[in-house]
């Protein structure tokens, strides 16, 4: 009789969505964007523009491939694009970031099934193939005027000679976004508060390297204020797809990204562990998952 | 005051237009008007069917048993109103099935039947089989939503002891605000049944659970209840907090096993509109002929109204003005665990405490995406399941994976579904795996 629409319930649902998700990452990330382009020049935006453009132009065209619905705007590419972008030195050939989106996109993300399906974290998995293919394109590092070191400040040489102040603020060399501690940490505020991404991972990743240094006579700071650490903490391990959901899963991750950082900068040939880290620990990620499975409520001992 | 208690997992859905209940929460109870015909499905309740033990032409009278119990999980069906059967037949009900049922033309009189009376002697010397015996006569169900049968409910087998018994008050359904206006209005009925019941099931610790966003009923009732022995725990705002397993959680710190039942916790949990329903059966041997719900949501005047059990729902809707142009669905119950109706012809039964018009607006879906592993269902979950991985059980058909993943545990609150921002259907891909886990189960 009438013209009342029927389904099973819930019959309402949170105003959260996808793609609010992925534009919240987005907008966490503006201040590094923005601190990049004062720090190293507008060209930084190209290379940022020309990897989100690669990364959601490729989703597109594999997904035509395969026949898949198009989904670029669920925002994932764009935020996978970006994300790949800041762990890029300033001024890299246009072709590094194009290729370097491709690869994160088609190879890491759609293979696998798209979103939510691939196993490692596709900007890292494009960084790592990056690191493999362009050595040198992806360690040199222009000079910056008034930085307080130009070469990549991890190198050994600089230990304990670093100003942490303008550390903080991003006054010295590195990627593109991970340079100022200070705007990644404002982004990440912004994520923690609209409770997008979760404290666990990023703490325990965190405390586990400063555990670390202390307790091998490093300097702690460093290995927190210099490099893609913060980037890498808040912004990529954080990564839902390829990091544990349980709880206590995520701790264990963070431990282990920590300890697997600190050994490749401690005894590793590269300065810098962050990408290998959390690529190794993704991998990890569905073994946590499955031995930290929260327990049921009224769970009940089975006797046998 | 204590402080508030709650349980671990839980959502707020509908937080921004807190909850919807402002609507009416702040509206005393109406009467509805008796309706020219009721209704009476001969199933109200969980259990057997009942079976109509009047013809066609008889005049009954309000309060007369019209359907009478098979089996001992059932709750018999009286007249709501006096006046002529007109029809048994089957007619569509809440749930969407056709079940037989007992149509009364209403003579306008509410005539009671001279049977539903007070029992001989005084109220305080009745034995607590003779209490469980009127409850059950008076078919009184579980008015939170369950309907499941009070006498079935209040019968522990004799190696069960019963420490608590828990009245229900949470109302942790968004818009929903019969109980409420219920427990400031009528909290000395309340918590006469309450008292009943306590003495049927040998006195265990009584404790009245209310949610923090009715405040004033919370005090109203700790007033009547502090001389009678009855304790008042407020409970955070958080859903499903009236869900019998988290109120057992919140007030007593125990969990009821899995597979089990409340007593298995030492624990019977009692909706405070059941309560009122037994303080009528116990004291006046009335039966349940009416109760207090909510018409709310996308309707010209949301009220709380006391109506007659078999009004169909179209009447009620009328009552509240009718339905705004933009409603698109109506609801029996709340927006979380309701049933959606496709014809408001369908009575209200013993167990509908609201009926709740949504628009479009309210209900859009959303775009669905792939699951981004974001957890926030893992986090809602109050079972604490992984309903994503349900869901995915479910879209690979592997039902042997979903019964490990404790399907079955599942309890249909719809949390995962309302938090998921990918807008996947878990709770619905976790009722078919339920079916298909119960039905492998059967087959082994």
């Amino acid at each position: 009789m009438s013209n009342l629409t029927v389904s099973l319930s819930p019959h309402v649902r949170a105003q959260s969505s996808t793609r609010r998700i992925m534009l919240d990452v987005l907008i966490a990330l503006i201040p590094a964007v923005v601190f990049a382009v004062y720090w190293f020049g507008f060209s930084v935006l190209v290379t940022i523009l020309l990897s989100m453009a690669a990364a959601i132009g490729s989703e597109a065209l594999m997904q035509k491939a395969l026949r898949r619905p198009i989904t670029v705007d669920d925002g994932s590419a764009a935020v996978t694009g970006l994300l790949l972008a800041l762990t890029l030195p300033a001024g890299v050939p246009w072709y590094v970031p194009v290729l370097g989106a491709a690869f994160a996109i088609v190879i890491a993300k759609q293979v696998f099934g798209g979103l939510g399906d691939n196993f490692v974290n596709p900007a890292l998995a494009g960084r790592a193939f990056l690191l493999a293919s362009f050595p040198v394109a992806m360690t040199t590092f222009p000079a910056v005027a008034d930085a307080v070191s130009s070469a990549t400040p991890l190198s050994s040489e600089f230990a304990g000679t670093v100003d942490y102040a303008q550390a903080f603020l991003g006054r010295i060399g590195g990627s593109i976004g991970e340079v100022s501690k200070l705007a990644l940490l404002a982004g990440a505020a912004y994520l923690l508060v609209r409770r997008v991404i979760d404290w666990r991972v990023p703490v325990s990743y965190l405390g586990t390297l400063a555990v670390l240094n202390l307790a091998f006579g490093e300097p702690v700071l460093d290995s927190v204020l210099l490099g893609g650490t913060v980037l890498g903490a808040f912004f990529m391990a954080t990564d839902y797809v390829t990091s544990p959901v349980p709880a206590w899963g995520k701790v264990l991750y963070g431990i282990g990204i920590g300890a697997i950082n600190f050994a490749i900068r401690q005894w590793g040939a590269y300065p810098e562990g962050v990408t290998y880290a959390i690529l190794l620990m993704n991998i990890a990620s569905p073994l946590l998952e499955r031995a930290t499975r929260p327990r049921k409520y009224g769970e009940v001992k089975r006797r046998a | 005051m204590s402080s508030v208690k709650s349980f671990r997992g839980g959502i707020h859905p509908l937080h921004a237009i807190g909850s919807g209940k402002g609507l009416t929460a702040n509206l005393p109870i109406a009467e509805a008007p008796a309706p020219a015909r009721v209704i009476l499905p001969m199933a109200q309740h969980i259990g057997a069917p009942c079976v109509p033990c009047v013809a066609v032409g008889d005049r009954v009278l309000r309060g007369q048993a019209v359907g009478q119990v098979r089996g001992f999980v059932s709750a018999p069906v009286h007249a709501s109103v006096s006046g002529t059967v007109v029809e048994i037949a089957p007619h569509l009900t809440i749930g969407g099935a056709m079940v037989p049922c007992v149509v009364i033309e209403n003579d306008g009189k509410d005539e009671w039947d001279p049977d539903c009376r007070p029992p001989e002697g005084s109220v305080d010397s009745l034995s607590p089989q003779d209490i469980l015996a009127r409850i059950g006569e008076a078919g009184v169900v579980g008015m939170g939503g369950a309907a499941f049968p009070a006498r079935v409910k209040l019968s522990p087998p004799g190696d069960k002891k019963i420490d608590f018994l828990l009245l229900n008050g949470a109302e942790c359904e968004p818009y929903l605000s019969a109980d409420h206006r219920l427990m400031l209005e009528e909290g000395a009925r309340i918590l006469e049944g309450a008292r009943y019941v306590a003495r049927a099931l040998g006195s265990p610790r009584v404790i009245v659970g209310i949610e923090a966003n009715k405040r004033d009923a919370a005090e109203a009732l700790r007033a009547l209840a502090a001389p009678l022995g009855i304790e008042v725990q407020v409970l955070r705002v958080k859903y499903p907090q009236g869900s019998e397993k988290q109120l057992i959680s919140a007030l007593t710190g125990r969990k009821v096993p899995s597979g089990g039942l409340p007593m298995d916790a030492g624990c019977v949990v009692v909706n405070v509109s059941s309560a009122a329903a037994i303080a009528d059966a116990v004291a006046k041997g009335r039966p349940v002929t009416e109760r207090v719900l909510t018409v709310t949501g996308a309707v010209q005047t949301p009220k709380n109204l006391r109506v007659r059990i078999g009004t169909p729902a179209q009447e009620l809707i009328d009552l509240c003005g009718g339905l705004k142009p933009e409603a698109d669905r109506v609801v029996s119950g709340g927006p979380m665990m309701g049933v959606a109706l496709y014809d408001l012809a369908v009575p209200v039964v013993k167990g509908t405490s609201g009926l709740l018009a949504l628009t479009r607006e309210q209900t859009a879906p959303g775009k669905l995406t792939n699951c981004i592993r974001c957890g926030r269902c893992v986090r809602g979950c109050p079972i604490h399941l992984l309903p994503y991985e349900l869901c995915n059980d479910f879209e690979r058909g592997d039902w042997a994976a979903a019964d490990k993943h404790n399907a079955l545990d599942c309890i249909e609150c719809g949390s995962c579904t309302y938090v998921c921002p990918a807008k996947r259907s878990i709770t619905s891909s976790i009722r078919v795996c339920k079916r298909q886990v119960q039905a492998l189960r059967k087959k082994q």
